[in-house]
């Protein structure tokens, strides 16, 4: 036990990459023969229970080594990976830091529950589920983790081709048609990443994330420029991945043909995006990077205001409950967005501790609302009156609880996050933009979802035709782990916000991540001229 | 004289505006071909945001100066996934179109005006 510990110790970043990795190969020796007939033959059926045991068992490990990271990270030491002990800036890095830690803890969270809900049948309706979904959180994970710009990169790609696949699970002609827009949109953001990389790095000569904060510091003249331009590029990406005005579009229709499951893992794929934003903008283009600091401060502000009213006002007209929760999900990116686009720690504090709150919330809407849909026979989950729901009192308070959340009522920490974002930027210029947009925006969030309980649970018709059948006690279990996570948020709110106030000043405090990463006196040759040092 | 870095750069141009040409259309085939062109433009700025060299050894042998190799590194790293990104939206366009039975972008031949060609 105590070596296993000392293992993890030494190794804690790359752990939590391996494991999945190895996990999904596992899965992939196990087999998989696919579709329905699996459950019936006692043989698929047995290779089905091992890999849902094999996942399961996996995803929790997961999740202690993520509790594990957070907890160390909160010491405030900044526990850096060199692999291959390739010294920093030449090799790759992975940098535990506290915003890295609660981003994996966060994705182990949404992970855990999500697999639970699809082991009550949604993985046996295709092939390999759940491989592909331990390669998603392996490149979810990594991306997190790593301190190194094309290292991101690739995980992105990884995590983008698991999410593909993911997207597809369960095929029907909506998930092709919106497959085709997902893939050629992040394949186009793809191109524009490494180019904006590619610029970083002709000017910088670096790629890793500490060293190139430090040069793009250095750069003057055009050179500045160019660093600005590059920072928008990577703005560009990243928006498009966290689904800012005017790149959400695919956001609502993608989100409404994943099934269930894949969307509810999705909610954390935007904070991938904002994740990026908040790494390369706060850390590379931070408040003390020289004549190209804060590139994109005049652009994020202003584009995630517009996107959280965007997206109210889009869950206002969608017609389908998914595409109402897809459109609440590009409506809660803005207000995180506009949090971090403050550039206050303060600001950024809150903005992390909504992220979490409005992840963990729509995560458990998406699956809720797929539970809600089978039991209204054919109007599925469209929003015109159909007969009524089979348990409505069970399924009413589940909405509501979730839908107060979303909207942010009090004791729930939604209300907490939203208002510690209006509190955070007391003072500042922005402020009554932020306050019109913040508490607007509450308010159509509850005019959407009382709207949407209305219709679904009251506006009803005498049953005709079969009575669906009640949902399954795991489905159930995994929508209540959600709502169970969201009262914790709210009741240990404190130290959760302390835990994000010291990640927000951790990310402000560029000299001391600079020096964990790369040393007290690090030297390089770069930018690279030819000459032989 | 024109210079090397121009020439390139145009060169780079031209691609990328054709490939930006080809994503635009409506059908999955021209989309696939212009990602790729896209995607052939973006390795070779990667490549060459490692500075233009002449003369120089692509490795550390013997004296002289030694061309930049960390791009050269990460354009293999781009081409491998570009490879495998192809492969799979190649095939995810195959399926659309049967799925679908068209091979427009969204799923249906476009209502009004003579195609999306």
């Amino acid at each position: 036990m105590n070596g296993l510990l000392e293992i993890w110790w030494q190794h804690a970043p790359v752990l939590s990459v391996v494991l999945p990795s190895l996990t999904a190969v596992l899965l992939l020796l196990i087999g998989d023969q696919g579709g329905m007939a699996a459950l019936g033959g006692s043989h698929g059926g047995g290779r089905l229970r091992w890999r849902r045991r094999v996942t399961l068992v996996s995803a929790l490990l997961g999740l202690v080594m993520a509790a594990g990271m957070v907890w160390r990270a909160s010491l405030g030491e900044v526990v850096v990976y060199r692999l291959g002990d390739w010294p920093a800036p030449f090799g790759i890095v992975l940098v535990l830091d506290r915003l890295s830690a609660l981003m994996v803890l966060l994705t182990c969270l949404v992970a855990l529950p999500v697999l639970w809900y699809a082991s009550g049948g949604w993985d046996a309706r295709g092939r390999y589920f759940h491989a592909v979904f331990q390669f998603q959180l392996m490149g979810l994970c990594g991306a997190f983790l790593t301190g190194d710009m094309f290292n991101l990169f690739v995980f992105f790609e990884v995590l983008l081709i698991a999410s593909y696949v993911l997207l597809l699970h369960g095929q029907g002609k909506e998930r092709f048609r919106m497959g085709v827009h997902y893939v050629v949109l992040n394949l186009t953001a793809s191109g524009l990443f490494l180019i904006g990389l590619a610029m970083l790095y002709a000017l910088t000569g670096t790629l890793n994330m500490a060293d190139m904060a430090q040069r793009v510091a250095l750069l003057e003249g055009e050179n500045a420029v160019l660093a600005r331009v590059a920072a928008l590029v990577l703005l560009v990406v990243f928006g498009l991945k966290a689904a800012l005005v005017p790149l959400y579009f695919w956001l609502p229709g993608t989100y409404a043909a994943a099934s269930a499951p894949v969307a509810a893992l999705f909610a954390i794929m935007t904070k991938v995006g904002v994740y990026s934003i908040i790494r390369t903008h706060w850390v590379i283009f931070g408040a003390d990077a020289g004549e190209a600091a804060l590139a994109v401060a005049d652009w994020l502000l202003p584009v995630a205001l517009i996107t959280s009213a965007l997206g109210v006002l889009g869950a206002l007209a969608a017609h389908s409950m998914s595409r109402l929760v897809a459109y609440l999900t590009v409506s809660s990116v803005g207000t995180i967005m506009a949090g971090v686009g403050l550039f206050t720690p303060e600001t950024l504090s809150a903005a992390l501790y909504y992220t979490l709150h409005s992840t963990i919330v729509v995560a458990g809407l998406f699956l809720l609302v797929e539970q809600v849909a089978a039991q209204r026979g054919d109007d599925t989950d469209h929003l015109r009156p159909a007969h009524a729901v089979r348990e409505p009192v069970l399924l009413g308070l589940m909405m509501l609880f979730g839908a107060a959340s979303a909207a942010g009522l009090p004791p729930l920490p939604g209300f907490l996050g939203k208002l510690m974002i209006l509190q955070s930027s007391h003072g500042l210029s922005a402020q009554p933009w932020l306050w019109t947009v913040v508490l607007g925006v509450g308010f159509l969030t509850i005019v959407v979802l009382a709207r949407a309980g209305v219709v679904v649970f009251w506006h009803v018709q005498p049953a005709v035709g079969v009575a669906a059948s009640g949902n399954s006690a795991k489905m159930l279990s995994a929508t209540w782990v959600f709502m169970a996570l969201t009262v914790a948020l709210a009741v240990m709110a404190a130290p959760v916000k302390q835990y994000t106030d010291d990640a927000a000043a951790q990310l402000g405090d560029r000299a001391a991540y600079q020096r964990a990463v790369l040393g007290e006196q690090a030297q390089t040759t770069r930018p690279y001229t030819g000459a032989r040092p | 004289m024109i210079t090397m870095e121009a020439l390139v750069a145009s060169g780079l141009g031209v691609v990328t505006a054709a490939g930006v040409y080809l994503l635009l259309r409506g059908r999955t085939f021209p989309v696939v071909l212009g990602l790729t062109l896209i995607g052939y433009a973006v390795n070779v700025f990667i490549f060459v945001m490692g500075r233009l060299w002449s003369n120089a050894n692509p490795l550390l042998v013997g004296e002289g100066p030694v061309a930049d190799p960390l791009p050269q590194a990460l354009v293999l790293t781009a081409i491998v996934i570009g490879f495998a990104t192809t492969g799979f939206v190649i095939e995810l366009a195959l399926r659309s179109r049967h799925e679908n039975g068209s091979d427009h972008v969204d799923g249906h031949e476009p209502q009004s005006r003579e195609g999306a060609r």
